[in-house]
């Protein structure tokens, strides 16, 4: 529950702003981080910028999360086989 | 680690690689160094998930212990908050407004899901529940607001925002809970097993690994902060294992530019100018002193225990579910005689079952 995901802020207007991870967008609060500036990479949690992060970071965690849904589907399917099998 | 976590390129898949083997073998040669068991506490349910997903514990020395703590707010929920959601649920004059976490937690019978109400909204943050209550003049919102640090701020928003523009009509219950407190009340039990803790990324963007220094300086225990890649844990565990190597407690951290050791003081100012910490229960660590929060008296009139003139929360834990004992480390879930038998993802008995950073969860997935 407490994780969050990193995207960029691609509009601002006032404490709002629009982020965007790997192409999903998100109406989000920045009213944590008053500081950001539209361009910047944030953590976002339950809608609400939580700090910066780097440009490196964020690409290794949407990586990594690409990464994840694959092995998530591998699982599955691995799953659905075995069933297929046992039926 | 899996090889399939190394896709994006060689010359990448070549660095990690690296980087998994230094910290494996700064664990072992410290593991071996100290001899004895080591025990390790992960706080957080998403560390527990990924140990799991990676499969981290095949990289441990035989004297290495992960234990999963009291880290995912659904799991440490009294059961007795539940009830309360429930019975707040069944009126007609209101609507709960819910992160999805918290929909299949069984109370005494139902969930929030098996009561199929159309009053019951999952939401994405507290925005969307404010937004429901302008939109519904004449119910009252409940926010359903549970979660630790990181969640907490959003809370606070929600309600300032509520206050400022003058929604009546919106208010939370709160659970949200305070980290530092729950380790410390761990460490002070009698059955203190735990060596060491690796700390939450994103709760501690929030309180700043700093926040961790009453833990090193009281109880003599290593802090490390780590996020949750592979990767990171595995560094975290060997920056802990040195420290017991050495006879070290210090705090430290690998998550690199997101955790600050002050933390995100906006954050924490707008907790505390809405919020204050007070005695509350956790499921199955009993009630803990000052490790729960709720908003202060100014407040009041947006607290769904003002509001609805509720006056005790009682507490209660579902019959023969060992959630307490797991989540401070006493027992791992396949020792709890419903796992995998009358508690399963599908059918969960408790908390820690329900959710999918729970410790059950989590074995009952990856662990068998
Ligand atoms: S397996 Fe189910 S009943 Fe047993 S401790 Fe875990 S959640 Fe509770």
């Amino acid at each position: 529950m407490c994780l969050a995901v990193p995207a960029r802020v691609i509009e601002k207007d006032g404490d709002r702003a629009v982020a965007d991870a790997m192409g999903n967008r998100w109406n989000i609060r920045i009213t944590l981080t008053p500081d950001i500036e539209v361009g910047d990479v944030v953590l976002i949690h339950a809608g609400y910028a939580i700090t910066k992060v780097d440009e490196e970071e964020a690409k290794k965690t949407w990586e990594l999360f690409e990464e994840i849904a694959h092995f998530e589907a591998e699982r599955l399917k691995a799953k659905q086989q075995e069933g297929d099998r046992d039926a | 680690m899996k090889p399939s976590g190394l896709r994006p390129s060689n010359r990448k898949a070549t660095e990690m690689l690296e980087r998994i083997e230094q910290a494996r073998k700064s664990i072992h040669s410290a593991c071996e160094k100290v001899g004895r068991q080591i025990q390790v506490m992960e706080v957080c349910g998403t560390h527990t998930v990924s140990i799991f997903r990676h499969g981290i514990r095949t990289l441990l020395p035989e004297n290495l212990k992960m234990l999963s703590g009291p880290g995912c707010p659904v799991c440490v929920t009294d059961q007795g908050y539940i009830d309360v959601v429930m019975d707040l649920a069944r009126r007609d004059d209101t609507i709960i407004a819910t992160y999805g976490d918290m929909i299949r937690v069984p109370g005494k019978g139902d969930s929030l899901e098996s009561l199929h109400r159309d009053n019951i909204k999952v939401v994405l943050s507290t925005d969307n529940g404010l937004a429901l209550a302008k939109k519904h003049p004449d119910k009252t919102v409940v926010f359903v607001a549970v979660g630790f640090e990181t969640t907490t701020p959003a809370s606070a928003v929600a309600v300032a925002d509520a206050a400022r523009e003058g929604v009546g009509n919106f208010c939370i219950l709160s659970g949200h809970k305070l980290v530092v407190p729950a380790m410390k009340a761990l460490l002070g039990s009698k059955n203190d097993k735990i060596d060491a803790f690796l700390c939450p990324g994103h709760v501690s963007v929030i309180l700043g690994s700093d926040a961790y220094r009453s833990v090193v300086d009281e109880f003599n225990r290593p802090c490390v902060v780590a996020g949750f890649e592979g990767v990171q844990i595995l560094e975290g565990l060997a920056k802990i294992c040195e420290q017991i190597a050495d006879g070290r407690a210090e705090i430290d951290s690998v998550y690199g530019a997101a955790v600050t050791p002050q933390g995100n003081r906006t954050a924490w100012k707008i907790i505390t100018d809405m919020f204050e910490p007070c005695d509350g229960p956790w499921r199955g660590l009993g009630v803990i002193p000052g490790a729960t929060m709720r908003l202060k008296n100014q407040y009041k009139q947006f607290d769904a225990l003002h509001r609805f003139g509720i006056e005790e929360v009682p507490s209660e834990e579902p019959a023969g579910c060992q959630c307490g004992q797991i989540l401070c480390g006493l027992m791992d879930p396949p020792q709890c005689g419903l796992f995998g038998k009358k508690c399963t993802p599908d059918t969960p008995v408790g908390p820690c079952m329900v959710s999918t950073e729970g410790a059950c969860s989590a074995w009952y997935k990856y662990g068998r």
